[in-house]
Protein backbone atom coordinates (compact mmCIF):
# COMPACT_ATOMS: atom_id res chain seq x y z
CA UNK A 1 0.00 0.00 0.00
CA UNK A 2 2.59 2.10 0.94
CA UNK A 3 4.58 1.62 -2.22
CA UNK A 4 1.78 2.17 -4.10
CA UNK A 5 1.53 6.10 -2.64
CA UNK A 6 5.07 6.49 -3.91
CA UNK A 7 4.96 5.08 -7.37
CA UNK A 8 1.16 7.17 -7.97
CA UNK A 9 3.11 10.04 -6.93
CA UNK A 10 5.91 9.50 -9.31
CA UNK A 11 3.39 8.96 -11.72
CA UNK A 12 1.70 12.22 -10.69
CA UNK A 13 5.21 14.21 -10.83
CA UNK A 14 6.43 12.76 -14.66
CA UNK A 15 3.30 14.38 -15.47
CA UNK A 16 3.79 17.14 -13.46
CA UNK A 17 7.17 17.78 -15.52
CA UNK A 18 5.61 17.05 -18.91
CA UNK A 19 3.01 19.77 -18.83
CA UNK A 20 5.32 21.97 -17.77
CA UNK A 21 7.92 21.16 -20.28
CA UNK A 22 5.44 22.16 -22.82
CA UNK A 23 3.46 24.48 -21.05
CA UNK A 24 6.20 27.01 -19.87
CA UNK A 25 7.96 29.35 -22.17
CA UNK A 26 10.78 30.77 -19.69
CA UNK A 27 14.14 28.36 -20.48
CA UNK A 28 14.94 27.94 -16.77
CA UNK A 29 11.50 26.83 -15.41
CA UNK A 30 11.82 23.94 -18.09
CA UNK A 31 14.80 22.59 -16.72
CA UNK A 32 12.97 22.34 -13.33
CA UNK A 33 10.05 20.46 -15.38
CA UNK A 34 12.70 18.39 -17.15
CA UNK A 35 14.24 17.60 -13.68
CA UNK A 36 10.65 16.74 -12.09
CA UNK A 37 9.87 14.36 -14.80
CA UNK A 38 13.26 12.47 -14.09
CA UNK A 39 12.64 12.54 -10.21
CA UNK A 40 9.16 11.33 -10.92
CA UNK A 41 10.67 8.40 -12.59
CA UNK A 42 13.47 7.12 -10.13
CA UNK A 43 10.51 7.18 -7.75
CA UNK A 44 8.38 4.87 -9.61
CA UNK A 45 10.76 2.90 -10.66
CA UNK A 46 12.10 2.80 -6.79
CA UNK A 47 8.98 2.50 -5.65
CA UNK A 48 8.35 -1.07 -8.42
CA UNK A 49 11.98 -2.33 -7.49
CA UNK A 50 11.02 -2.32 -3.28
CA UNK A 51 7.94 -5.07 -3.99
CA UNK A 52 10.07 -7.56 -3.48
CA UNK A 53 10.36 -6.57 -0.06
CA UNK A 54 13.71 -3.91 0.51
CA UNK A 55 14.73 -2.08 -2.44
CA UNK A 56 16.59 -3.70 -4.22
CA UNK A 57 20.35 -3.00 -5.01
CA UNK A 58 20.34 -2.91 -8.88
CA UNK A 59 17.78 -0.13 -8.88
CA UNK A 60 19.57 1.96 -6.28
CA UNK A 61 22.54 1.79 -8.08
CA UNK A 62 20.88 3.06 -11.66
CA UNK A 63 18.92 5.79 -9.68
CA UNK A 64 22.43 7.26 -8.50
CA UNK A 65 23.89 6.72 -11.91
CA UNK A 66 20.51 8.49 -13.17
CA UNK A 67 20.92 11.33 -10.66
CA UNK A 68 24.52 12.70 -11.72
CA UNK A 69 23.29 12.10 -15.62
CA UNK A 70 20.48 14.61 -14.56
CA UNK A 71 22.87 17.55 -12.84
CA UNK A 72 25.25 17.22 -15.57
CA UNK A 73 22.33 17.15 -18.45
CA UNK A 74 21.05 20.03 -16.05
CA UNK A 75 24.13 21.82 -16.11
CA UNK A 76 24.72 21.78 -20.08
CA UNK A 77 21.05 23.01 -20.28
CA UNK A 78 21.78 25.88 -17.86
CA UNK A 79 24.81 26.87 -19.63
CA UNK A 80 22.93 27.01 -23.20
CA UNK A 81 20.33 29.13 -21.29
CA UNK A 82 22.35 31.57 -20.28
CA UNK A 83 24.46 31.70 -23.66
CA UNK A 84 21.08 32.14 -25.12
CA UNK A 85 20.03 35.60 -22.91
CA UNK A 86 23.93 36.55 -23.80
CA UNK A 87 23.11 36.63 -27.27
CA UNK A 88 19.46 37.78 -27.70
CA UNK A 89 18.71 39.24 -23.56
CA UNK A 90 15.77 36.85 -23.75
CA UNK A 91 14.92 33.72 -22.00
CA UNK A 92 11.92 32.48 -24.01
CA UNK A 93 13.07 30.29 -27.60
CA UNK A 94 12.50 32.65 -30.44
CA UNK A 95 9.87 30.93 -32.09
CA UNK A 96 8.04 31.26 -28.80
CA UNK A 97 8.26 34.64 -27.81
CA UNK A 98 4.96 36.52 -27.91
CA UNK A 99 6.69 40.04 -28.66
CA UNK A 100 8.97 39.77 -31.43
CA UNK B 1 0.34 4.95 11.21
CA UNK B 2 2.88 4.69 8.45
CA UNK B 3 0.79 4.79 6.18
CA UNK B 4 -0.41 8.42 7.02
CA UNK B 5 3.18 9.52 7.50
CA UNK B 6 3.78 8.46 4.21
CA UNK B 7 0.57 10.36 2.43
CA UNK B 8 1.55 13.20 4.10
CA UNK B 9 5.19 13.20 2.98
CA UNK B 10 4.07 12.18 -1.03
CA UNK B 11 1.10 15.01 -0.42
CA UNK B 12 4.33 17.66 0.14
CA UNK B 13 6.25 16.77 -2.63
CA UNK B 14 3.50 17.08 -4.88
CA UNK B 15 2.82 20.38 -2.98
CA UNK B 16 6.29 21.92 -3.44
CA UNK B 17 6.26 20.41 -6.91
CA UNK B 18 3.06 22.17 -8.22
CA UNK B 19 4.53 25.40 -6.85
CA UNK B 20 7.56 24.76 -8.46
CA UNK B 21 5.96 24.61 -11.59
CA UNK B 22 3.11 26.82 -11.06
CA UNK B 23 4.37 29.09 -8.53
CA UNK B 24 4.70 32.89 -10.01
CA UNK B 25 7.97 33.72 -10.58
CA UNK B 26 11.34 31.89 -11.14
CA UNK B 27 13.28 32.69 -8.19
CA UNK B 28 10.29 31.16 -6.20
CA UNK B 29 10.72 28.26 -8.03
CA UNK B 30 13.63 27.28 -7.97
CA UNK B 31 13.61 27.68 -4.16
CA UNK B 32 10.80 25.75 -4.55
CA UNK B 33 12.57 23.12 -6.51
CA UNK B 34 15.33 22.51 -3.79
CA UNK B 35 12.56 22.13 -1.25
CA UNK B 36 11.67 19.56 -3.63
CA UNK B 37 14.66 17.55 -3.63
CA UNK B 38 14.71 17.53 0.12
CA UNK B 39 11.10 15.54 0.75
CA UNK B 40 12.11 13.26 -2.41
CA UNK B 41 15.51 12.41 -0.07
CA UNK B 42 13.31 11.76 3.30
CA UNK B 43 11.08 10.21 0.56
CA UNK B 44 13.88 7.57 -0.33
CA UNK B 45 14.65 7.10 3.02
CA UNK B 46 11.40 6.03 3.79
CA UNK B 47 12.31 3.51 0.91
CA UNK B 48 14.81 1.96 2.80
CA UNK B 49 17.24 3.36 -0.05
CA UNK B 50 19.62 5.75 1.92
CA UNK B 51 22.25 5.96 -1.34
CA UNK B 52 19.85 7.35 -3.40
CA UNK B 53 18.55 9.74 -0.24
CA UNK B 54 22.17 11.16 0.31
CA UNK B 55 22.69 11.26 -3.47
CA UNK B 56 19.19 12.98 -4.41
CA UNK B 57 20.39 15.37 -0.94
CA UNK B 58 23.40 16.30 -2.24
CA UNK B 59 22.93 16.24 -6.24
CA UNK B 60 19.24 16.71 -6.86
CA UNK B 61 18.67 19.54 -4.20
CA UNK B 62 22.10 20.59 -3.36
CA UNK B 63 23.96 20.81 -6.32
CA UNK B 64 20.76 21.43 -8.76
CA UNK B 65 19.79 24.60 -6.79
CA UNK B 66 22.96 26.13 -6.78
CA UNK B 67 23.48 25.97 -10.22
CA UNK B 68 19.58 27.62 -10.79
CA UNK B 69 19.97 29.45 -8.41
CA UNK B 70 23.61 30.81 -10.05
CA UNK B 71 21.66 31.15 -13.14
CA UNK B 72 18.92 33.17 -12.33
CA UNK B 73 21.07 35.53 -10.70
CA UNK B 74 23.49 35.35 -14.10
CA UNK B 75 20.06 36.52 -15.91
CA UNK B 76 19.70 39.36 -13.71
CA UNK B 77 23.03 40.69 -14.05
CA UNK B 78 22.55 40.57 -18.02
CA UNK B 79 19.16 42.45 -17.27
CA UNK B 80 17.47 39.93 -19.85
CA UNK B 81 13.94 40.20 -20.42
CA UNK B 82 12.40 37.71 -17.70
CA UNK B 83 9.08 38.41 -17.60
CA UNK B 84 6.73 35.36 -17.73
CA UNK B 85 3.73 35.58 -20.15
CA UNK B 86 1.87 32.66 -19.33
CA UNK B 87 -0.61 30.91 -21.32
CA UNK B 88 -2.07 27.50 -19.47
CA UNK B 89 -2.42 25.14 -22.76
CA UNK B 90 -4.61 22.87 -22.55
CA UNK B 91 -3.08 20.59 -24.84
CA UNK B 92 0.14 20.37 -22.46
CA UNK B 93 -2.48 19.52 -19.53
CA UNK B 94 -3.98 16.67 -21.43
CA UNK B 95 -0.08 15.28 -22.46
CA UNK B 96 0.89 15.52 -19.08
CA UNK B 97 -2.30 13.62 -17.47
CA UNK B 98 -2.14 10.37 -20.07
CA UNK B 99 1.07 10.09 -19.15
CA UNK B 100 -0.03 10.83 -15.53
CA UNK B 101 -2.68 7.98 -16.03
CA UNK B 102 -0.53 5.48 -18.12
CA UNK B 103 1.45 4.91 -15.49
CA UNK B 104 -0.55 4.42 -13.12
CA UNK B 105 -1.70 1.84 -14.89
CA UNK B 106 1.19 0.78 -15.42
CA UNK B 107 2.10 0.42 -11.80
CA UNK B 108 -1.30 -1.93 -11.42
CA UNK B 109 -0.53 -4.03 -14.14
CA UNK B 110 2.88 -4.87 -13.69
CA UNK B 111 3.88 -8.53 -12.71
CA UNK B 112 5.99 -9.01 -9.67
CA UNK B 113 9.83 -8.65 -10.45
CA UNK B 114 12.04 -11.99 -9.84
CA UNK B 115 15.36 -9.71 -8.86
CA UNK B 116 18.96 -11.38 -9.25
CA UNK B 117 19.78 -11.76 -5.97
CA UNK B 118 22.97 -9.69 -5.16
CA UNK B 119 23.46 -10.86 -1.31
CA UNK B 120 24.32 -14.42 -2.46
CA UNK B 121 27.45 -12.63 -5.01
CA UNK B 122 27.96 -10.16 -2.48
CA UNK B 123 31.08 -11.93 -0.77
CA UNK B 124 32.76 -12.00 -4.10
CA UNK B 125 32.98 -8.46 -4.59
CA UNK B 126 35.22 -6.96 -2.01
CA UNK B 127 32.60 -5.04 -0.48
CA UNK B 128 29.61 -5.14 1.86
CA UNK B 129 27.42 -2.67 0.79
CA UNK B 130 25.60 -4.49 -2.40
CA UNK B 131 24.89 -0.54 -4.31
CA UNK B 132 28.71 -0.75 -3.98
CA UNK B 133 29.50 -3.30 -5.52
CA UNK B 134 26.60 -3.12 -8.58
CA UNK B 135 28.47 0.51 -8.77
CA UNK B 136 31.68 -0.77 -8.93
CA UNK B 137 31.74 -4.49 -9.80
CA UNK B 138 28.68 -6.15 -10.96
CA UNK B 139 27.86 -2.76 -13.36
CA UNK B 140 31.41 -1.13 -13.59
CA UNK B 141 30.41 -0.38 -17.22
CA UNK B 142 27.72 1.95 -16.29
CA UNK B 143 29.86 3.36 -13.90
CA UNK B 144 32.74 3.76 -16.37
CA UNK B 145 30.57 5.51 -18.94
CA UNK B 146 28.90 7.61 -16.56
CA UNK B 147 31.76 9.29 -15.78
CA UNK B 148 32.67 9.58 -19.37
CA UNK B 149 29.14 11.26 -19.50
CA UNK B 150 30.33 13.75 -16.53
CA UNK B 151 33.18 14.72 -18.66
CA UNK B 152 31.59 15.14 -21.97
CA UNK B 153 28.98 17.70 -20.14
CA UNK B 154 31.41 19.95 -18.83
CA UNK B 155 33.00 20.11 -22.44
CA UNK B 156 29.90 21.04 -23.50
CA UNK B 157 29.81 23.84 -20.78
CA UNK B 158 33.22 24.76 -21.31
CA UNK B 159 32.61 25.39 -25.24
CA UNK B 160 29.92 28.33 -24.44
CA UNK B 161 32.61 30.10 -23.51
CA UNK B 162 33.12 33.32 -25.74
CA UNK B 163 36.49 32.59 -27.81
CA UNK B 164 38.24 35.82 -26.25
CA UNK B 165 37.28 34.43 -22.44
CA UNK B 166 38.73 31.09 -23.31
CA UNK B 167 41.57 31.25 -20.96
CA UNK B 168 39.89 33.43 -18.69
CA UNK B 169 39.03 32.12 -15.22
CA UNK B 170 36.07 29.69 -15.13
CA UNK B 171 32.78 30.81 -13.85
CA UNK B 172 31.75 34.41 -12.55
CA UNK B 173 33.74 36.65 -10.34
CA UNK B 174 32.46 36.10 -6.96
CA UNK B 175 32.29 38.84 -4.02
CA UNK B 176 32.83 38.35 -0.65
CA UNK B 177 32.72 41.08 1.82
CA UNK B 178 35.72 39.99 4.36
CA UNK B 179 33.98 40.14 7.17
CA UNK B 180 30.82 38.85 5.84
CA UNK B 181 28.51 35.85 6.65
CA UNK B 182 29.79 34.14 3.19
CA UNK B 183 33.63 34.70 4.16
CA UNK B 184 33.08 32.77 7.67
CA UNK B 185 31.29 29.96 5.83
CA UNK B 186 33.95 29.47 3.46
CA UNK B 187 36.63 29.09 6.53
CA UNK B 188 34.24 27.06 8.78
CA UNK B 189 32.61 24.77 6.23
CA UNK B 190 35.78 23.12 4.40
CA UNK B 191 37.14 21.16 6.84
CA UNK B 192 33.74 19.46 8.24
CA UNK B 193 32.84 18.99 4.67
CA UNK B 194 36.09 17.21 3.42
CA UNK B 195 36.00 15.05 6.79
CA UNK B 196 32.78 14.27 5.64
CA UNK B 197 32.82 13.52 1.83
CA UNK B 198 35.65 11.27 2.40
CA UNK B 199 33.98 9.56 4.92
CA UNK B 200 30.98 9.06 2.73
CA UNK B 201 33.72 7.73 0.44
CA UNK B 202 35.25 5.26 3.03
CA UNK B 203 32.17 4.30 4.83
CA UNK B 204 30.86 3.47 1.01
CA UNK B 205 32.36 -0.02 0.85
CA UNK B 206 30.94 -1.26 3.95
CA UNK B 207 27.57 1.01 4.60
CA UNK B 208 26.10 4.00 3.32
CA UNK B 209 27.64 6.22 0.99
CA UNK B 210 30.21 6.24 -1.84
CA UNK B 211 31.85 7.99 -4.44
CA UNK B 212 29.16 9.96 -6.06
CA UNK B 213 27.66 10.63 -2.43
CA UNK B 214 31.31 11.92 -0.99
CA UNK B 215 32.56 13.71 -4.46
CA UNK B 216 29.49 16.08 -4.33
CA UNK B 217 29.86 16.78 -0.45
CA UNK B 218 33.94 17.69 -1.56
CA UNK B 219 32.33 19.30 -4.88
CA UNK B 220 30.43 21.29 -2.40
CA UNK B 221 33.44 22.33 0.04
CA UNK B 222 35.09 23.27 -3.25
CA UNK B 223 32.29 25.51 -4.39
CA UNK B 224 32.07 27.25 -1.18
CA UNK B 225 35.85 28.08 -0.87
CA UNK B 226 35.40 29.72 -4.29
CA UNK B 227 32.44 31.65 -3.60
CA UNK B 228 34.12 32.75 -0.55
CA UNK B 229 37.47 33.86 -2.76
CA UNK B 230 39.70 31.27 -0.68
CA UNK B 231 40.25 29.61 -3.63
CA UNK B 232 40.59 30.99 -7.15
CA UNK B 233 38.96 29.71 -9.36
CA UNK B 234 41.00 27.88 -12.41
CA UNK B 235 41.70 28.29 -16.21
CA UNK B 236 40.87 25.55 -18.69
CA UNK B 237 44.46 25.65 -19.65
CA UNK B 238 45.94 24.50 -15.96
CA UNK B 239 47.57 20.66 -16.79
CA UNK B 240 46.70 20.16 -13.01
CA UNK B 241 43.43 20.49 -13.58
CA UNK B 242 43.06 18.22 -16.35
CA UNK B 243 45.18 15.74 -14.30
CA UNK B 244 42.31 15.83 -11.74
CA UNK B 245 39.61 15.61 -14.30
CA UNK B 246 40.68 12.52 -16.34
CA UNK B 247 42.10 10.95 -13.57
CA UNK B 248 38.75 8.90 -12.11
CA UNK B 249 38.12 7.59 -15.55
CA UNK B 250 41.81 7.15 -16.41
CA UNK B 251 42.06 4.14 -13.62
CA UNK B 252 39.02 3.20 -14.32
CA UNK B 253 39.87 2.52 -17.56
CA UNK B 254 43.18 0.75 -16.72
CA UNK B 255 42.02 -1.06 -14.43
CA UNK B 256 39.34 -2.81 -16.46
CA UNK B 257 42.42 -3.06 -19.49
CA UNK B 258 44.48 -4.54 -16.64
CA UNK B 259 42.09 -7.14 -16.16
CA UNK B 260 42.16 -8.03 -19.93
CA UNK B 261 45.82 -8.42 -19.66
CA UNK B 262 45.41 -11.02 -16.57
CA UNK B 263 43.35 -12.96 -18.90
CA UNK B 264 39.98 -12.20 -17.47
CA UNK B 265 37.04 -9.78 -18.96
CA UNK B 266 37.44 -6.23 -19.12
CA UNK B 267 36.41 -4.44 -16.21
CA UNK B 268 36.07 -8.04 -14.50
CA UNK B 269 37.59 -7.79 -10.87
CA UNK B 270 38.85 -11.24 -9.03
CA UNK B 271 37.73 -11.88 -5.78
CA UNK B 272 41.10 -11.95 -4.08
CA UNK B 273 41.96 -8.42 -5.18
CA UNK B 274 38.23 -6.64 -5.71
CA UNK B 275 38.48 -4.74 -2.08
CA UNK B 276 41.22 -2.81 -2.83
CA UNK B 277 41.18 -2.62 -6.29
CA UNK B 278 37.62 -0.81 -5.51
CA UNK B 279 39.15 1.43 -3.12
CA UNK B 280 41.55 2.92 -5.43
CA UNK B 281 39.05 3.64 -8.16
CA UNK B 282 36.89 4.81 -5.63
CA UNK B 283 39.56 7.27 -4.72
CA UNK B 284 40.47 8.32 -8.15
CA UNK B 285 36.92 8.54 -9.13
CA UNK B 286 36.08 10.75 -6.21
CA UNK B 287 38.40 13.17 -7.06
CA UNK B 288 37.60 13.68 -10.88
CA UNK B 289 34.09 13.52 -9.76
CA UNK B 290 34.44 16.43 -6.99
CA UNK B 291 36.42 18.76 -9.51
CA UNK B 292 34.33 17.83 -12.73
CA UNK B 293 31.00 18.43 -10.30
CA UNK B 294 32.05 22.04 -8.99
CA UNK B 295 33.14 23.27 -12.35
CA UNK B 296 29.87 22.09 -13.96
CA UNK B 297 27.77 24.16 -11.31
CA UNK B 298 30.17 27.35 -11.72
CA UNK B 299 30.22 27.26 -15.22
CA UNK B 300 32.17 28.45 -18.61
CA UNK B 301 35.19 30.87 -18.87
CA UNK B 302 34.03 34.53 -18.72
CA UNK B 303 35.49 37.87 -18.73
CA UNK B 304 36.80 38.75 -15.46
CA UNK B 305 35.39 42.15 -16.25
CA UNK B 306 32.71 42.39 -18.06
CA UNK B 307 31.13 45.62 -20.20
CA UNK B 308 35.11 47.11 -21.17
Amino acid sequence: MNLTVFALTGAALVGLGVYGLLALPHLLRRVIAFNLTGSGLFLFFGAAGARVGVLDAIPQALIITGIVVALSASALAVGLVVALARSSGKVVLPDEDPSP
Amino acid sequence: MTLALDLALCALILGVALAAVAGAGVFRAVIFFITYGLFVAIGWARLGAYDVALAEAAIGAGLTGVLLLAAHGRLRRMQADTTERRSPTLSAALAGGAIALALGWAWFALPAPQPPDVAQALPQTGVGNPVTAVLLNFRAWDTLLESIVLLAALLGVWMLARDADWNAPLGPRYHARPDGVLAYFGRFLPPIGLSFGVYLVWAGAESVGGAFQGGTVLAGVVLVAMMAQLLRPPRVSQAMLRAALVLGPGVFLLSGLAAVGLGREFLSLSPAIAKSAILIIEAALTISIAVTLALLVIGPAEDPEPGR
